[in-house]
């Protein structure tokens, strides 16, 4: 027996001559609800069915609230009012489960939340309604209203997930390393480079050459509309981690602005081969690459 | 500097730095923990050779010491983290034993300046005479 | 406790493939064994396979600088091969350049410089 969970929710309305407890109260309220199953559980139905406007087939809204509705007659059953009870845990999944496929579905805040909330007005007493059941409603409508709360935060929260995913695929897909060339390389950079971006390039870029057995690298810059000194280290690390993994390492595209840039901050590019197209930087790496081949005396 | 002492959770392990196969074990002990905590490879790695870096300090610097180290976490992220301390001879000049190059002990002087740029929080805190604790932590991304 | 990392011949290379963590005593031995083995068997190429190796720290590190500049002295020349993207990165960080260590992405991409310095014949250095 859950008495001492539904006698926290004790509200001031309770307190009047009528010495009716909150057992009592959820004990009716899960009498009358499973009374009236059929009728009620359709009704909800409906009236959300109207607030989505088709955009779900009926049968799964279908399947959905009256799913719901049995969860909550069970945790009225067994927990009261309390719907952080033990009796209300498969309510809850229910609910978060709706509330995440409504978010990736792209539904609004208050179209998921009136799943919820629509069960007040089908809930809602009649005229005739006796004065004992109406006090009933009132702590439904409560419970309604924590419940509808929840379903808002765990759509919040999956559509922060969904945000913060989309981030890093388009981190993903906004540095591609594509070989160029049997041994060759390259990650073509467009937009803005932060020092997260940027280490991301970095791990992509080394772990490509691994994967492709290439031994020359190129970073391509000419999409970037201005470097900082952060941005800079960072392409001077890349450069220095690829050598020390045994590869070259070209950096193309570098516009004026950004060449000038460099020199102001007084960054020093060292021995760091430089192009100004991916075009020349592909040709040189070629060259590299033949050359190796070829070549009949050694400089080592 | 922030001196303030950094200690892991409830659930820490320590392990004594007296050889250099303890060494390792330290290593090998942050390495599991860096895996635990799901920290990307670069960054296991880099925790893994700042407390391989540290580990060795405590060792010839110190005179041996211990390692501790666990899970930690702050405002919801995850994090590794793990203190030195030895009760060796401490270091007189904090700056300069940051400084890159800068040794006393033969080896290349990046052991302390190398460290902290691998991490994310780096603690020290030494007392010339009365040893050295430094505690290091890295946040899963 | 430490079992010494063994170092193979093959033709006038000789290859060491790192597969055990490693301890600072191990290091040293390998360091020292290296030399002696560079000079009994007048090996002119030195390869260092570090593919397994999951940290490289500063010791490790001035270890295969160290032996790069020993081999040099004794004429042969040392590449390290098979570095991890996240070591790599981590020796950047940690301000480890390896200068004067030749390096290659793969055993048979270091066999190759090897081979081309032979080919080079004694006027190559």
């Amino acid at each position: 027996m859950a008495y001492a969970a539904s006698d926290r929710s004790q509200g001031p309305e309770a307190e009047g001559a009528n010495p009716v407890t909150k057992q009592d109260i959820s004990a009716r309220l899960a009498e009358l609800l499973a009374e009236q199953q059929e009728s009620l559980g359709g009704a909800w139905v409906e009236a959300v069915a109207r607030t989505l406007r088709g955009r779900i087939s009926l049968a799964e809204l279908d399947r959905e609230l009256r799913e719901l509705y049995a969860a909550l007659i069970q945790g009225l059953r067994g927990d009261g009012l309390d719907w952080q009870g033990d009796a209300y845990a498969e309510l809850r999944a229910l609910l978060a489960e709706l509330s995440r496929a409504r978010a990736r579905q792209g539904f609004t805040p208050t179209e998921t939340a009136t799943s919820v909330l629509a069960a007040k007005d089908v809930l809602a007493p009649a005229d005739d309604t006796p004065a004992e059941d109406i006090r009933s409603y009132l702590q439904l409508s409560k419970l309604i209203d924590a419940l509808g709360l929840f379903t808002l935060e765990v759509y919040a929260k999956t559509r922060e997930e969904v945000i913060s995913a989309q981030a890093e695929q388009l981190m993903e897909l906004s540095t591609p390393v594509v070989k160029l060339w049997e041994g060759v390389v390259a990650v073509p950079l467009v937009g803005t480079l932060d020092s997260a971006r940027t280490q991301v390039v970095m791990e992509k870029l080394l772990q490509a050459l691994v994967d492709t057995g290439s031994d020359q690298a190129i970073i391509d810059i000419t999409g970037v509309p201005a470097v900082d000194t952060e941005v800079a280290q960072h392409l001077l690390k890349t450069v220095v981690a690829a050598r020390l993994m045994g590869a070259d390492c070209i950096i193309s595209g570098i516009r004026p602005q950004i060449a000038q840039t460099i020199v102001a901050l007084g960054i020093q590019f060292g021995d760091i081969v430089t192009k100004s197209s991916l075009a020349d930087a592909l040709k040189h790496a070629l060259r590299q690459n033949g050359a190796d081949i070829t070549r009949s005396g050694g400089t080592a | 500097m922030n001196t303030s002492p950094v200690v892991p959770d409830a659930e820490h392990e320590t392990v004594p730095i007296a050889t250099n196969d303890d060494v390792v074990r330290a290593r090998q002990l942050v390495r599991t923990l860096a895996q635990r905590c799901k920290l990307s490879l670069v960054d296991q790695t880099k925790l893994v050779t700042a407390a391989s870096e540290l580990a060795r300090n405590t060792l010839v610097y110190g005179g041996g010491g211990v390692m501790r180290a666990g899970l930690v976490r702050r405002d919801g992220r995850a994090g590794v983290t793990a203190v030195f301390e030895d009760s060796g001879p401490g270091i007189p000049d904090v700056e300069q034993a940051l400084t890159d190059g800068w040794t006393s002990g033969g080896g290349l002087g990046l052991g302390l300046s190398g460290a902290r740029r691998l991490v994310d929080d780096f603690v020290l805190d030494t007392e010339p005479g009365s040893g050295t604790q430094v505690a290091v932590t890295k946040w899963a991304r | 406790m430490s079992e010494r990392v063994p170092v193979l011949k093959i033709g006038d290379v000789l290859l060491v493939s790192i597969q055990v963590e490693l301890e600072d005593q191990v290091v040293l031995e390998l360091q020292d064994d290296l030399a002696s083995r560079i000079v009994e068997s007048g090996a002119t190429g030195v390869i260092i396979d570090i593919t397994a190796v999951e940290i490289v720290d500063s010791f490790v590190g001035r270890m295969l600088a160290t032996t790069a500049s020993i081999s040099r002295l004794l004429d042969a020349q040392t590449v390290v091969v098979g570095m991890r993207p996240a070591v790599a990165i981590t020796l950047v960080e940690l301000g480890l350049s390896l200068g004067g260590v030749r390096t290659a992405l793969t055993l048979e991409k270091g066999l190759e410089i090897l081979a081309r310095r032979g080919n080079a014949g004694p006027a190559g250095r």
